[in-house]
């Protein structure tokens, strides 16, 4: 079963890690689909 | 008293005679004509064929779009700015009419001169996109869903758990290595978190937020929509693993129309066709997987990256060369399509192969736990019992082993 819950954490790590990345590389969907001018933030 | 009198029916006849010069310069539907009691606007007709999602001719708005030739000349008395009103202006521009309007000018036409900007501007697929939805697709698809679990208990009640027939031999061997178990469970672990945020985003409204309210529903669908975008790449990772390691062994031969022949003995105590590591049942899971599981990734990547990745416009130009409409009788596919029109579609079949690709894995799952005694260990610590070997395996048993699976004659000659 060690493999299983290993393949379970792995799945929180690589999601994490996606966000992490996509927000970094500006693919964010506030950065992708909008602009200063029209986010109060 | 008598020169407002008088003041007042010049206004009079003035307006009637507008009023008729701009009836006549629109096409008036002629007595008889369903239309003309009202005038050319849409008719109760109409709006019930809209309800009803058909077609309706829609030349009531699509050519009133004003004229301007029949403008009273804005010198004049009462002359206006111009033969177009707001509404007839937009009108045109929906329709892709403007240039009959003359000197009208739309900056929103876009860079080229093109008029498909006016299609993202006023979005006619956006309706049908968002009817489909909430209709059709979250009622069938629920229903496949129900229907699969339906199936499954009156299965289950006739046949009951399938017990290994033999006496277990308390010797096992190695079914599945820790890394084959790995892509599993990472492929399993994470489909599992995609349907369940999927069913509640898509479900939600209808079930959820009646129970528990917008406010304590809004942090479950962000939440929700986090994990569904993360996770998708685990999945991914999981479907490349799975397809590199298994593909080799779900190549179909002969001995899959033997087991199909029998039903794989699901149906009947005792019989055990033979296999080698996957039965012709399990390929079918199998190449499921891996072509819903392919082609849910990719329209789920068109989704998250919007608009970046469009991509039906160029399946259906290749669908349209191949011939495909025409076989089933259809027109040629749009090709031209407006970018919400190309999200729209990605969701639809995004949402399409996810029902059916739930649907097979509710079978999956039910075999590989309560289904069938043993089949789980497989899975879970990779180790099997000999005689569950042997009756569900015996070809593959024979390999790994190099011991006999079947007491009599071999049963794959
Ligand atoms: C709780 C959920 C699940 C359980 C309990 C489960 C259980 C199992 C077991 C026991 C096997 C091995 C069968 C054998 O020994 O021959 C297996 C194989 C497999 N599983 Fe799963 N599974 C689950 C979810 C999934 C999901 C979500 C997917 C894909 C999206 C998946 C894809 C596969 C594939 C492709 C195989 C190999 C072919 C087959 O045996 O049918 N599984 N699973």
């Amino acid at each position: 079963m060690k493999a299983m819950f290993i393949a379970f954490v792995g799945i929180f790590v690589i999601a994490i890690a996606a966000d992490q990345i996509l927000h970094r590389a500006g693919f964010a969907i506030d950065e992708v689909t909008s602009a200063p001018s029209v986010r109060l933030d | 008293m008598a020169r407002i009198s008088i003041r007042f029916l010049t206004l009079l006849v003035a307006a009637f005679m507008t009023l008729t010069s701009a009836a006549s310069a629109q096409t008036v539907p002629a007595e008889g004509e369903p239309r003309a009691e009202t005038g050319g606007a849409q008719t109760l007709e109409d709006i019930l064929r809209r309800q009803e999602n058909q077609k309706i001719d829609d030349s009531f708005r699509s050519e009133a779009i004003g004229n301007p030739a029949a403008a009273a000349p804005s010198t004049g008395q009462l002359g206006t700015l111009g033969g177009v009103s707001d509404a007839e202006f937009w009108r045109a521009y929906r329709y892709n009419e403007l240039d009959e309007l003359g000197n009208v000018k739309a900056s929103a036409k876009g860079p080229s001169g093109d008029t498909s900007v006016t299609k993202v501007v006023i979005q006619d697929t956006g309706m049908t996109w968002l009817q489909f939805r909430r209709g059709p697709l979250k009622d069938y698809g629920g229903y496949l869903l129900l229907g699969t679990m339906a199936i499954l208990v009156i299965f289950f009640l006739f046949r009951g758990r399938i017990r290994i027939d033999g006496e277990k031999s308390g010797k096992t061997i190695t079914r599945f290595k820790a890394i084959e178990r790995f892509a599993h469970w990472t492929l399993a672990g994470s489909f599992l978190l995609l349907a369940i945020t999927a069913l509640v985003q898509l479900f939600g409204r209808f079930f959820i937020i009646p129970l528990i309210g917008h406010e304590a529903f809004a942090p479950v669908a962000i939440g929700g929509k986090w994990i569904h975008n993360n996770v998708s790449w685990a999945f991914m990772l999981g479907l490349v693993m799975v397809t590199v390691m298994w593909v080799k062994h779900n190549i179909p031969n002969k001995l899959d129309l033997k087991w199909f022949a029998v039903g794989g003995g699901l149906f009947s105590k005792g019989v055990h066709p033979p296999a080698k590591k996957f039965n012709a049942g399990q390929k079918i899971i199998f190449w499921g997987v891996i072509f819903l599981g392919v082609s849910i990734s990719v329209s789920g990547l068109s989704l998250l990256f919007p608009f970046e990745l469009p991509m039906f416009a160029a399946t259906f130009a290749h669908m349209n060369d191949l011939g495909l409409p025409k076989l089933f009788g259809m027109d040629a596919l749009p090709t031209d399509l407006a970018p919400h029109t190309e999200m729209q579609l990605s969701q639809a079949w995004h949402a399409i192969v996810a029902f059916l690709f739930m649907a097979l894995i509710i079978g999956h799952i039910y075999i590989g736990s309560i289904g069938m005694e043993g089949a789980f260990d497989a899975m879970g610590s990779g180790q099997v019992d000999e005689q569950w070997a042997k009756e569900h395996h015996g070809l593959w048993y024979e390999e790994v082993t190099g011991k006999p699976a079947y007491k009599d004659a071999h049963p794959a000659e």
